[in-house]
């Protein structure tokens, strides 16, 4: 009787105990929840912000998303004013800032991971490349106003404004490649190096492949930031009125390229629409909303870019 | 005890080795390396065989700071190969290793193991083709891969990756292998596959293999050395430190008594 007892009453408190548990759990729980709303509510406002903010250009913009705006030189009549000068413009500066922005990038992001000694001084110039990647972009404007345009006689050109926003866009290339050069494991390059390879055998045959995806990735970034510029290139003195197109990279005569429009004046998407939308007359403002929804439209377009050419680069390398 | 009608490949003379934060790895540390031998070095984690090992192709030189005290002679051209003047390269070219865990290059079946050669500027195909074939040959592993050299080598299963990384050491032909715990990532009928590997290369090629795995070591070493706190407490023939060491530490570790 006195064992049955007992029996019955550790039965009663397994049960209360474990009824305490799951209320327990219950409240535990709760949390998630809370947190889960919160976050869902933070993710919302900037995705939201940007999404009302795009279809507004877009629908501002509408009467405009045509052939004829994107083959139009610009014009006094709002209604007959494209964005050829511009979307050129922006297609040739972003050349050169490819051009001169990913070799010496890679070539100083490959040097302070792979050959720079580790002390205070490479610690100090780490510190200041991250920094750079801050500095606010008038700033590289002033800079190359003075040693682009007066110091180096490039004049107000394509070929100045690559160099500006390349340099701007340089900071993000050396660290995306320092990234993706750490990445690397240890393991990999020890490898390369047992079998009697040289330090340039290694980064030339390995450290450079296997980290292109991240390079290629901070690189475009980089290049989908400087496209939507504006600050440094009206500060080296970009033209806002542009009807005409720059010499042809390519002509039908030996040898076939051409220089002359790395000293053309030009304008960009950015300051045709900054342009736009400083006119009185509301018609203009209805191009800039249009050219504004095209920047974006290609931001994101680069962006896709990166994420897709990081996902196919990896795919073939799991560590 | 010590086997006087072999030669010798290489010869380990107080060496001390230093990392970077100062720690004495290695406490002069004496040892042969006989030719065409397999030589296991075994003892408890932390005891510095890896460490020893490393020391054969200078692979602390990657990490500025060590330093290395005391010799290792390579015969018979009785090269030092810690000496200053001695490349860390020239002694990789001439001892190759194959590490803890399968590490093969995200390149092709056919690129892993012709990358040795290629770094010694063969650009004769058809010598490259017939190496990388003699070397998957040796690595038993040609008759899994010879239809798929082009494949990625990350698509092989984790022994056939680490018998890859052996053929990519093979191929140079060494003068020495080392094996680094070659079989501590892998399963037990991959381990037996690399074992059976390693008795086929016994007689034409000299091995030293550091291992956590007593076993393994009596199944297939000629000689044997225990170390612990980076010193050599015993060296002889396999047979010998498994039946009749000399040492009681060595024979409590053997008997499992600590370790």
């Amino acid at each position: 009787m006195q064992a049955q007892d007992t029996q019955s009453n550790k039965k009663a408190s397994v049960l209360a105990d474990l009824e305490a548990v799951r209320s327990m759990i219950r409240r535990h729980k709760f949390n998630d929840l809370v947190f889960a709303s919160i976050g869902l509510v933070a993710l919302m406002i900037g995705l939201l912000t940007l999404l009302t903010l795009f279809i507004d250009l877009v629908m501002d913009g509408y009467p405009r998303f045509n052939m004829q705006f994107f083959s139009d030189f610009p014009s006094r009549r709002a209604g007959s004013a494209g964005l050829l000068s511009a979307w050129v413009g922006s297609v040739l500066v972003m050349a050169v800032t490819f051009l001169a922005a990913v070799p010496v990038g890679v070539a100083a992001g490959l040097y302070l991971e792979e050959y720079a000694p580790k002390n205070w001084f490479s610690d100090l110039i780490e510190i200041n490349v991250s920094n750079l990647a801050g500095v606010p972009s008038i700033i590289y404007g002033l800079l190359a106003l003075g040693l682009f345009v007066y110091g180096l006689d490039l004049g107000q050109s394509i070929l100045t404004a690559g160099l500006t926003l390349g340099l701007l866009i340089l900071p993000t290339v050396i660290v995306s490649t320092r990234e993706a050069i750490r990445g690397i494991p240890v393991a990999i390059r020890e490898a390369a190096y047992a079998v009697g390879a040289t330090k340039w055998q290694v980064v030339s045959d390995h450290v450079v492949k296997y980290s292109q995806g991240g390079i290629l990735t901070g690189v475009i970034i980089g290049m989908s930031r400087a496209i939507g510029e504006t600050a440094p290139i009206i500060t080296i003195g970009a033209l806002t009125f542009i009807a005409f197109l720059p010499p042809s990279p390519v002509t039908d005569v030996a040898p076939y390229l051409n220089f002359e429009w790395l000293s053309s004046g030009f304008t960009v998407l950015p300051i045709q629409m900054f342009n736009w939308l400083s006119r009185p007359d509301h018609a203009f403002h209805i191009n800039a909303a249009a050219t504004g929804a095209i920047i974006i439209l290609v931001t994101l377009l680069m962006n896709g870019t990166a994420i897709y050419l990081r996902y196919k680069i990896r795919k073939n390398i799991k560590w | 005890m010590v086997n006087t009608s072999t030669p010798l490949k290489a010869e380990a003379k107080n060496l001390n080795f230093y990392y970077s934060n100062g720690h004495l790895a290695l406490k002069s540390v004496s040892m042969p390396i006989y030719e065409n031998k397999i030589t296991a070095l075994i003892g408890p984690s932390g005891c510095g065989k890896s460490t020893f090992l490393r020391c054969f192709n200078r692979m602390h030189d990657l990490y500025p700071g060590n330093k290395y005290d005391g010799q290792i002679v390579m015969h018979p051209d009785n090269t030092n190969i810690l000496a200053d003047g001695v490349d860390p390269i020239e002694v990789r070219m001439r001892i190759s290793m194959v590490f803890q865990k399968p590490n093969p290059f995200p390149k092709t079946i056919f690129e892993n193991v012709a990358y040795g050669l290629r770094v010694r500027d063969e650009k004769n195909n058809r010598v490259v083709a017939d190496k990388v074939e003699e070397a998957l040959k040796g690595a038993s592993l040609w008759n899994e891969v010879k239809d798929r050299l082009n494949d990625l080598a990350f698509n092989l299963s984790g022994g056939q990756q680490q018998r890859l990384c052996i053929a990519r050491a093979l191929a140079t032909d060494p003068e020495i292998m080392l094996f680094d715990e070659p079989t501590s990532a892998l399963d037990p009928i991959a381990t037996a596959n690399i074992e059976e590997l390693m008795n086929e290369l016994r007689g034409k090629l000299t091995i030293l293999v550091v291992t956590h795995n007593m076993q393994q070591a009596a199944r297939i070493s000629d000689y044997t050395a225990y170390m612990y706190l980076g010193e050599m407490m015993e060296y002889g023939d396999t047979d010998t430190i498994f039946t009749r060491p000399v040492r009681k530490e060595t024979e409590d570790y053997i008997t499992g008594k600590f370790g």
